[in-house]
């Protein structure tokens, strides 16, 4: 609605954005993420050329998370006729802008808006799948994803197995929604649910942490495996976080996790967002605490898990942190953590440590105190060298 | 289905073979009573799929395409007079008229002022309601207090029609100490216990079996208590829900169960940026409550007459016959963007909207009728708008001002009582608050650390 130029005096102006939780003045931990210099970005295409997943001696442009989305999406559909896009508001580009002009570049057959209903959405693409084609299907936000449940645990998941000598499967079905705390989308704009489909065997689980890697994640569960595919994507990263993203076709293999930050003294294992808030935490623990190194472990695939990278790092370090966004009840945490009391007891330095959201919904005036953040991460990983 | 129902019905097929002799039905006795069953040499269908289907040697499939779309039941005209004249004049008082208005008046102007603070990032988010006042005011006039209303997120102006104050509005908009949601939710997420109005809840349809499950409470507790007045429940959503599973499962539940529920669709032409023609084929919402065997009726959404005696009826027929539902499909243009989030332009041309804006309005329509009585003219109208700007503006500094509610709110109501494992979180919080003090700002909080005891 565009107001007339006497309204805009209605309300007198004030300069801080009063309802978002603005940092404590003398904030040194919970400081807002510097999305321009965090060592979890690309920020030079030499950095780029240094990690051997990316195509040796490719170009590079700097994208935004829903840009990165929006390439690869456009890469997939220009490299085979079978993949498809669809869900709510798509044609016009998608309410965060991640199929922008792919409507008009690959035709309202390929790419298009449908009803509004997850279950259809998730149901036709499933009937799309078994029959050969690669739909990619939008849920608009993670939180709206429930009405699909039963397609993607009864149908989706159980696909292959049912069909068993027929050897029919839903491979290349890819069922993308953005999800994640943004700091005032309360109770239906803010979940993760991604421990409730990495319960269920038959899906792949998949959240990236950066644009880059959000390219080469998205068009290996297109192209690469065979298998339905739930790929998360921060809603908070879509304009914030920006790197360089190679221009051309490449993948990172779905189930590997990635050791971005290696250490001796500490292994922290998170996956999307909170990935920066560790950064930050890890910083301002190895400038406070001398001599000591922590290694980060992004999952990036939350299920089927890379159980081994993972329990050789913590063999090595002896300390484990797990830092997720949603809640720690029955949460990915209490998966690695038990994994890791298996795989590496003899080891284990001090008890394997959570930092996750609280067991309670994200209302709106609380989300700061009910997510972890720097400080919460900083204390954990203290309490843990200290133990 | 499941395997249990699955294992009922075939331990059934055994009950009824024939070595068993002649089963008796041992479910739903009413509507397998014996007497569906085909006679030999019938003209017609006759079994409990279909009871009255004649047979026909002519094979012709029912083109949706060749039914003469369902009317809009109009009263008044864009002009602000009455279409027919030969009908009485609409049964409301002057004065109840003038508070339609004034309460349409008021909600528009509060969205004015809320989407300016919500641009200026006064609150995180805002939805208006503008062309959708007159069927939110108007139905909820039908009602009684005692009514139950769910609805969906652009329905102000049943909260305001139904005794919600501007303080309520601007404590839930500010998510501050007066908020009844306890500021856990997001802005236009308002609730109300009585005349109750379930608090909104964002994903859109979950609320309509919500409404047939309530509908059928009442139903039964007023079937126990004879001496009260009945009730109804008014269920509100637009036509972009109506694409869910949870409306066709609730209006076909409401249906079969005959709960006493009018399901009023507000049909605005777009669901965020997708047009009704991509959001459903079929003469729109209204032909679905028929094949649910629904009474049902489209009105003239910027009518406020004809939505307020559809709506009347309506409840009505509701509670006829020990209760159905009713379906009403309102129509009118969204002429606002889907919420601040969103910026329309980018799939519709402004033209369009503007020449909605100029064509019509519930208000504008209205204040020509009343203008046509004689009952309002521009004084009156610049004066009730400057005061209930002031009002406006009155409350949103009050409540921008006012503490947010106290920390335990945020672990509180999960469960009845807090679990031990919530009281041990409340405490390993405090005691993070209390050991990096300067990494947060509780100043906003009510009671600030201590609101975690």
């Amino acid at each position: 609605m565009s107001l007339p130029r006497s309204t805009r005096r209605l309300v007198p102006r004030v300069t801080n954005r009063c309802y978002s939780s603005a940092p404590s003045p003398r904030a040194k931990l919970n400081l807002p993420i510097d999305y321009k210099s965090t060592p979890i970005l690309h920020h030079t295409p030499s950095s780029l050329s240094n990690v051997s997943e990316f195509p040796a001696g490719a170009t590079s442009k700097k994208l935004n998370y829903f840009q990165a989305i929006n390439s690869a999406l456009r890469t997939a559909l220009t490299k085979s006729d079978k993949v498809m896009l669809f869900g709510e508001d798509v044609a016009f580009g998608g309410v965060f802008r991640c199929s922008m002009d792919l409507q008009t570049e690959f035709g309202s057959e390929r790419v298009f808006n449908t009803p509004l209903t997850e279950q259809g959405i998730a149901g036709f693409a499933i009937g799309a799948a078994a029959e050969g084609m690669k739909p990619v299907a939008e849920i608009q936000f993670a939180d709206y994803v429930y009405p699909a449940f039963d397609q993607i645990v009864n149908e989706a998941a159980k696909f292959r197995y049912r069909e068993g000598g027929t050897g029919i499967n839903v491979g290349g079905l890819v069922i993308r929604m953005p999800c994640g705390a943004v700091g005032h989308g309360a109770l239906y704009h803010s979940q993760s649910p991604e421990a409730l489909f990495a319960h269920v065997p038959g899906v792949r689980v998949v959240m990236p942490r950066s644009p880059a890697q959000a390219k080469g994640l998205l068009l290996s569960s297109i192209f690469n495996h065979n298998d339905p595919v739930i790929f998360m994507e921060p809603k908070i990263l879509y304009r914030a976080a920006v790197e360089h993203v190679p221009n051309e076709y490449y993948t990172i293999p779905l189930s590997k996790a990635e050791v971005i930050k290696p250490g001796k003294d500490l292994t922290i294992i998170s996956y999307g967002q909170p990935l920066y808030l560790c950064s930050s935490a890890i910083s301002a623990i190895e400038k406070t605490m001398k001599g000591v190194s922590i290694e980060l472990i992004d999952l990036r695939t939350i299920y089927p898990w890379d159980r081994q990278t993972v329990i050789d790092s913590v063999r090595k370090t002896g300390r484990a942190v797990v830092v997720h966004e949603s809640m720690i009840n029955y949460g990915v945490g209490a998966e690695v953590a038990a994994t890791l009391q298996e795989g590496a007891f003899l080891r284990l330095e001090a008890p394997v440590k959570r930092v996750a959201g609280w067991s309670t919904h994200t209302g709106l005036s609380y989300e700061q105190f009910i997510l972890p953040d720097v400080a919460r991460i900083y204390d954990a990983v203290k309490q843990t060298l200290e133990y | 289905m499941s395997s249990k129902a699955i294992l009922q019905r075939s331990w059934r097929a055994t009950c009824r073979s024939p070595r068993m002799g002649a089963p008796k039905p041992t479910y739903a006795p009413r509507r397998w009573s014996g007497s569906i069953s085909q006679r030999p040499g019938s003209d017609r269908v006759l079994f409990p799929g279909a009871v009255n289907s004649k047979f026909t040697t002519d094979m012709s499939f029912l083109k949706a395409s060749d039914l003469p779309a369902i009317p809009t039941y109009r009263v008044i005209d864009s002009d602000g007079e009455l279409v027919d004249n030969s009908r009485a004049p609409p049964d409301v008082s002057d004065e109840e008229v003038l508070t339609w208005y004034k309460n349409m008046l008021s909600v528009s102007i509060m969205d004015v002022v809320m989407f300016e603070a919500q641009r200026q990032g006064r609150l995180s988010f805002y939805m208006v309601s503008a062309g959708e006042e007159g069927i939110a005011v108007a139905s909820a006039a039908a009602l009684t207090p005692d009514d139950v209303v769910f609805a969906q997120y652009r329905e102000a102006g049943v909260f305001q029609q139904r005794g919600y104050t501007l303080k309520n509005f601007m404590g839930q908009l500010f998510a501050n100490c007066n908020d009844t949601g306890k500021g856990r939710n997001m802005p236009v997420h308002y609730g109300q216990n009585y005349p109750r109005i379930h608090t909104i809840s964002s994903p859109l349809a979950t609320q309509i079996p919500h409404a047939a499950g309530a509908a059928y409470a009442l139903k039964m507790q007023d079937l126990q208590n004879p001496n009260r007045e009945r009730r109804i429940v008014a269920c509100y959503f637009g036509e972009g829900a109506a694409s869910e599973g949870d409306f066709h499962a609730a209006l076909n539940i409401a249906a079969t169960r005959s709960c006493p529920v009018v399901f009023v669709c507000r049909n605005n032409g777009f669901a965020i940026s997708t047009p009704t023609l991509e959001q459903y084929r079929g003469d729109g919402i209204a032909s679905r409550g028929v094949g649910y065997g629904i009474d049902t009726i489209r009105v003239d959404g910027n009518d406020v007459f004809a939505v307020n005696e559809a709506m009347k009826e309506a409840r009505r027929l509701a509670l006829t016959d020990g209760g159905r539902p009713v379906l009403i499909e309102a129509m009118s243009y969204r002429v606002s963007h889907h919420s601040t989030s969103d910026d329309s332009f980018a799939y519709r041309a402004r033209v369009e909207v503007e020449d909605w804006k100029r064509r019509d309005n519930p208000i504008i329509r209205l204040r020509k009728w009343l203008e046509n009585k004689g009952l309002w003219n521009d004084e009156l109208e610049q004066e009730t708008r400057d005061s209930m700007r002031k009002a406006v503006l009155k409350e949103f500094s009050e409540a921008e001002r006012e503490k947010k509610p106290p920390l335990r709110e945020a672990f509180a109501d999960v469960y009845e009582e807090l679990t031990e494992e919530a009281q041990a979180q409340m405490k390993e919080l405090k005691r993070i608050l209390e050991t990096y003090p300067d990494e947060y700002d509780l100043r906003p909080y009510k009671d600030g650390v201590k609101g975690l005891d």
